[in-house]
């Protein structure tokens, strides 16, 4: 598997680099939909020079990156070499370290799992087939690289942030799959299934190629590559979330609540990603989610405590590195309470832009307990597979938040084919594909004729983004559907009869 | 949502829609036809209405009365330093003429090389002098501006425009009303002059013209009128609105334009028609549709039919007063003409923020009725759904295998999406091949071929066109084999979706485009699959291919001037469209050449592949 990812790592790093080159990358760099005052490159840049000249960074009303990220970047900029070796050594621990265990839980599996065997390769040749991967992959990247300009090595940072995201999903979506089979094993042995749904099963086959189109349609995604190009900080992020799910999919705990934290600080939206990563620990380690359970409460509280800990060291971090407490109305603040009004792809600055002002506080908070209530109900309802109820956070995250942007809706959309098993449950998929196609299209033209044009006006714009995230909640909302109808033919039969013998039909209410 | 929920009401609509797929076609497509003619029928209509309050209820007073003394000017300008002879521009008596009526006077000259020698007005290296002339504003800060232009140019005879246009500066000097600067421009050589000139005064350089910066400039423009006057006796004046692009000026430009002529009885035409009363008459009937389709050809070609055109761009209203000598019973004096752009000048003075309140997307049937954008989009979005229609049958019929090709993300290890994949690249090849090579290749087509340039860029892109019609469907059969009946569908679906996305931009951005493409496009490529007679259908595709429909646009233009002309006439018009077409691409950022190159052309090709698909 090792040589399609190295080869597919290339593409993708091809295409990035052409495009860096290419005059392109400044068009893309000044569009909305790409970026964010939050993660716009040129405040980026505003901020470094801000940070270079001995003022906060935070002193003006542009830069709003976390402490930690402009320290990143100010640290990247200058030894770009010691950043490359360390995040290529980063790289190679990540695969070799996680590697053993896996290897040590498949020996225990593979006495009742013999298929596995297909994702097992003999684990040391694995190995330095990986070590080879990315030793091959950042050369390449180096070498598109050679002509140096002072931000060239940013570039190289943000393909490699991509290229991480890439992987971990690969692995985070390889772990899974095994889980899966081996859970639908187990329920299979215990009869748990219906006789006549044998063909809602999955097979290793089907599920061999499913990490790597993972991989794919991340590195692949037009919306990704654009969100790379334009230097936006969302890749990070977005390795970051990937890199906590990873670990929580691998069952680190610490690393997990690490990583959470870390994504919380970047963003404060991934703090509904914690009730799917405790659910995924507790069923690992077979504790019940009952309240009256001492181990529930236990596990609980060890868990939250290592992310509110890390939390908590993190901001701390950050205060000690800027000396002031400027970051956190000029992140956090700024994230809750979306006083810049640039139009994007989602729902608040129309909104907020038509509002009489002192309804501006009601309806802020409105818009965001939005993002944060639907984590209830959807944990109720998908207590039995965090993994999923992972995907629904992250896209709810990506529709709802506050200044969305492209490269989020390219995250979640890169799991579409983990779950590629529910496409005969779809039921909008055509509608949705017409529409999101239909609506990146648009986005340009309709920015054009208002903008530089003068004949349209921002409600043509507005109309699009509002078209645009009801494909994605119907994207959604479709393969939520279709997950539970999956699930429910799973112990009731896939042919449903009514009482008096007709066949039923299921309908989400 | 109870539609998309339920299942049953789901399916009943899915086999509504499939069975009845091809009845609801046709009906749509006839729907959308004459939808399009019914915008013409004046009970159809609304009224055009001023919006703008600050040009509304003002009524100003015309006093302007040297008409006399601008045409003796116009003869003291004419013969002896012939303006527009073979000297080019008097910049020095133009210079002075403007200082001693007291504006600030600056001139910018400009050179450009064309990619090739411009035919229709024998040019190739163009070097010109644009001279502009400021009135400043006495009533307040000098933030905004308003152009009036003229274009002297050879070989066209404008100097009354430009006489007229030192009258009104001297008359205009003396008045103090004036609260937005008043920027005289005479530019030479037409729309390179003007691109020069406005590139200059914003700083911007898209096109890469040579061009000295500019001395002098004045607060930015809200407003800009071009004046052209090519005749001695003026009988009528005709307002041209068309852009770059097919962008349009806001509607109360026009209405300005209609309401002044209204109040000084000047008889004021629009694409060079009158305007008749007799709608109920089939006569009546003709004639507006006659005009509005006029309008809708030129908005279509995309390319700026005045000096405003290019004003447009710049988010400035412009429109061009153009003078005829037509309609012999009636003659206006050039004091008319003076007086009315008096009034025009003084009511865009009264503005106070940029025009905006009325319609930017319309069609005009007559200059005091209007089509707009609510009224007219249903006529191309009944063609558009016949191609999600058909994309929805096809994507029922198909079930699952079609998942890929739709996201856009494509599986290397499997041989079906590799079958669709080969076609559009390579039609989208040949289609780079098209946009790039006839520019590229002249020199080496000119050295083999006893051709000019203007010849050789044209016949290869003609060239490159029919040969792309061989070429695809032959190596895609090389390459990946036999085509399966699956692999046709999934093309076609695959390319139903991307022409529907396409026509449906295009017909945002320049409505009529999109709709005269999607007339043509839309029949054959609903109804193409591969088990049809081939050598019929064939030529039927060919017959509504892109190239075929600008050839019929010309010959429906011609016939709507009144100015038919024979097969082999209309040949050379077509050749000599497309070479304007790729030169205006060139000189001024004109989108219509590489969107049919690079994107229609394509897609086009991606049907004729599923033609001859086995």
């Amino acid at each position: 598997m090792a040589a399609p990812l190295t080869l597919l790592l290339i593409v993708a790093v091809t295409i990035r680099a052409v495009l860096f080159r290419s005059s392109l990358a400044e068009l893309i760099s000044a569009r909305v939909e790409v970026v964010s005052p939050l993660n716009a490159w040129k405040r980026v840049v505003e901020g470094l020079a801000l940070l270079d000249l001995g003022v906060s960074p935070y002193s003006g009303d542009v830069f709003h990156e976390t402490p930690l990220m402009i320290y990143l970047f100010h640290f990247t900029v200058d030894y770009a070499e010691i950043v490359f070796i360390v995040s290529a050594y980063f790289v190679d621990c990540l695969s070799c370290f996680l590697k053993p265990l896996d290897r040590a839980k498949m020996a225990i599996n593979s006495n009742y799992l013999k298929s596995d065997l297909l994702f097992n390769f003999p684990g040391c040749c694995e190995l330095i087939s990986w070590f080879i991967t990315i030793i091959v992959c950042l050369c390449f990247c180096k070498f598109h690289f050679l002509c140096t300009c002072k931000y060239t090595d940013v570039r190289l940072c943000h393909q490699i942030a991509d290229g991480i995201t890439a992987l971990a999903l690969y692995l985070s979506i390889q772990t899974y799959n095994k889980d899966v089979f081996r859970k639908q094993k187990y329920a299979l042995e215990s009869d748990r299934y219906s006789a006549d749904c044998l063909e809602l099963l999955r097979s290793p086959k089907e599920m061999f190629y499913i990490p790597l189109k993972v991989a794919m349609f991340y590195l692949l995604n037009p919306f990704t590559i654009l969100s790379c190009v334009a230097k936006s900080t969302c890749g990070l992020n977005n390795a970051i979330i990937a890199l906590f799910i990873f670990c929580t999919l691998k069952g680190s705990a610490l690393l997990s609540g690490i990583l959470l934290a870390l994504a919380t600080y970047q963003s404060i939206y991934p703090l509904t990603l914690f009730a799917p990563a405790l659910l995924f620990f507790l069923q690992r380690l077979y504790i019940p989610v009952n309240l009256r359970r001492s181990s529930f409460w236990f596990f609980t509280l060890q868990y939250a405590f290592m992310y509110v800990g890390s939390l908590v060291v993190i901001t701390g971090l950050s205060f000690f590195l800027l000396g002031s407490w400027d970051f956190i109305p000029s992140v956090y603040g700024f994230i809750f309470s979306v006083p810049d009004l640039t139009p994007n792809i989602g729902l608040f600055w129309y909104f907020f832009a038509e509002m009489f002002e002192h309804f501006r506080l009601f309806f802020s908070c409105v818009f965001q307990i939005n993002v944060f209530f639907y984590t209830i109900p959807l944990s109720i309802k998908l207590k039995e597979h965090p993994v999923f109820l992972i995907f629904m956070q992250i896209a709810i995250i990506s529709i709802f938040k506050s200044y969305p942007t492209v490269g989020d809706v390219a995250l979640y959309m890169a799991f579409l084919p983990a779950w590629s098993h529910l496409y005969r449950f779809l039921r909008n998929i055509f509608l949705v594909s017409c529409v999101l196609l239909a609506c990146s299209a648009l986005f340009p033209v309709l920015w054009h004729l208002w903008i530089y044009a003068g004949s349209a006006n921002s409600n043509f714009y507005y109309a699009i983004t509002l078209l645009f995230n009801f494909g994605q909640i119907l994207l959604v909302a479709d393969y939520f559907y279709a997950y539970l109808r999956r699930e429910h033919h799973l112990t009731h039969g896939l042919y449903l009869k009514k009482k008096d013998g007709t066949e039923a039909t299921l309908v989400l209410k | 949502m109870g539609l998309l929920s339920d299942p049953n009401r789901r399916k009943a609509l899915t086999g509504l829609l499939t069975r009845l797929n091809t009845p609801i076609c046709i009906v749509c497509y006839l729907a959308g036809i004459v939808w399009f003619m019914g915008l013409a029928f004046e009970p159809f209509t609304l009224r055009t209405y001023m919006s703008e309050n600050a040009m509304g209820s003002t009524m100003v007073e015309e006093r302007f009365s040297s008409g006399e003394r601008a045409l003796s000017l116009a003869k003291e300008f004419d013969p002896p330093s012939a303006c527009c002879g073979l000297n080019g521009m008097p910049v020095e008596w133009l210079v002075k003429a403007m200082q001693s009526r007291g504006l600030e006077v600056f001139t910018q000259s400009f050179s450009r090389k064309l990619p090739f020698p411009d035919e229709n007005k024998e040019r190739y290296m163009v070097r010109g002098t644009n001279v502009y002339g400021i009135l400043r504003a006495p009533r307040a800060p000098r933030t905004e501006a308003l152009v009036i232009t003229a274009p002297c140019s050879p070989g066209n005879t404008n100097n009354q425009a430009v006489a007229l246009l030192l009258a009104l500066a001297q008359y205009f000097r003396n008045q103090i009303y004036w609260a937005k600067d008043i920027i005289f421009l005479v530019n030479e050589h037409d729309l390179i002059g003007t691109q020069a000139w406005l590139e200059g005064y914003h700083h911007t350089n898209i096109t890469g013209m040579e061009y000295s910066p500019l001395q002098g400039r004045a607060g930015s423009i809200q407003a800009a009128l071009s004046l052209e006057l090519s005749s001695d006796v003026i009988t009528s004046l005709d307002l041209v609105l068309e852009g770059l692009n097919g962008q349009l000026p806001n509607l109360d430009l026009a209405n300005l334009f209609y309401a002044f002529c209204q109040k000084l009885g000047v008889l004021c035409t629009i694409q060079g028609k009158l305007q008749r009363n007799d709608w109920d008459t089939a006569e009546g009937y003709t004639h507006a549709a006659q005009t509005m389709m006029l309008m809708v050809l030129k908005q279509a070609c995309g390319r700026s039919w005045g000096d405003h055109g290019l004003f447009l761009r710049y988010h400035i209203e412009a429109a061009s007063v153009r003078g005829i000598n037509s309609f012999r019973h009636y003659k206006t004096d050039a004091t008319t003409i003076g007086r009315l752009l008096e009034g025009m000048v003084r009511k865009l003075n009264n503005l106070l923020e940029r025009l905006h309140q009325s319609y930017f997307f319309y069609l005009l049937p007559s200059l005091s009725r209007f089509v707009s954008i609510g009224y007219y989009m249903p006529a191309f979005g009944l063609l558009a759904v016949i191609l999600l229609l058909r994309a929805l049958d096809l994507w029922v019929h198909l079930g699952a295998p079609a998942l890929a090709a739709v996201d856009g993300v494509t599986e290397p290890s499997s041989p079906g999406v590799l079958t669709v994949l080969t076609p559009v690249v390579i039609s989208h090849l040949t289609g780079v091949a098209l946009y790039l090579l006839p520019v590229h290749l002249q020199e080496m087509a000119v050295e083999h071929f006893p051709v000019s340039e203007t010849e050789a860029v044209v016949l290869t892109a003609i060239a490159i066109y029919t040969a792309g019609l061989a070429l695809p469907h032959n190596t895609q059969r090389l390459l990946s084999g036999e085509g399966t009946e699956q692999g046709w569908k999934v093309l076609k679906l695959t390319a139903l979706l991307y022409l529907a996305v396409l026509l449906g931009c295009t017909a945002l951005i320049n409505f009529s485009l999109g709709f005269i493409l999607a007339v043509t496009l839309v029949p054959i490529t609903a109804s193409i699959t591969p088990h049809m007679p081939k050598a019929l259908y064939a030529v039927v595709m060919v017959l509504l291919s892109p190239a075929f429909t600008i050839l019929y646009c010309v010959f429906i233009y011609q016939e709507l001037i009144e100015a038919p002309v024979s097969v082999s006439e209309g040949w050379m018009l077509f050749l000599s469209v497309i070479s304007q077409g790729i030169l205006d691409h060139a000189l001024y950022g004109s989108l219509v050449y590489p969107l049919l190159a690079l994107f229609i052309y394509p897609c086009w090709l991606m049907f004729w592949n599923i033609l001859f698909w086995n």
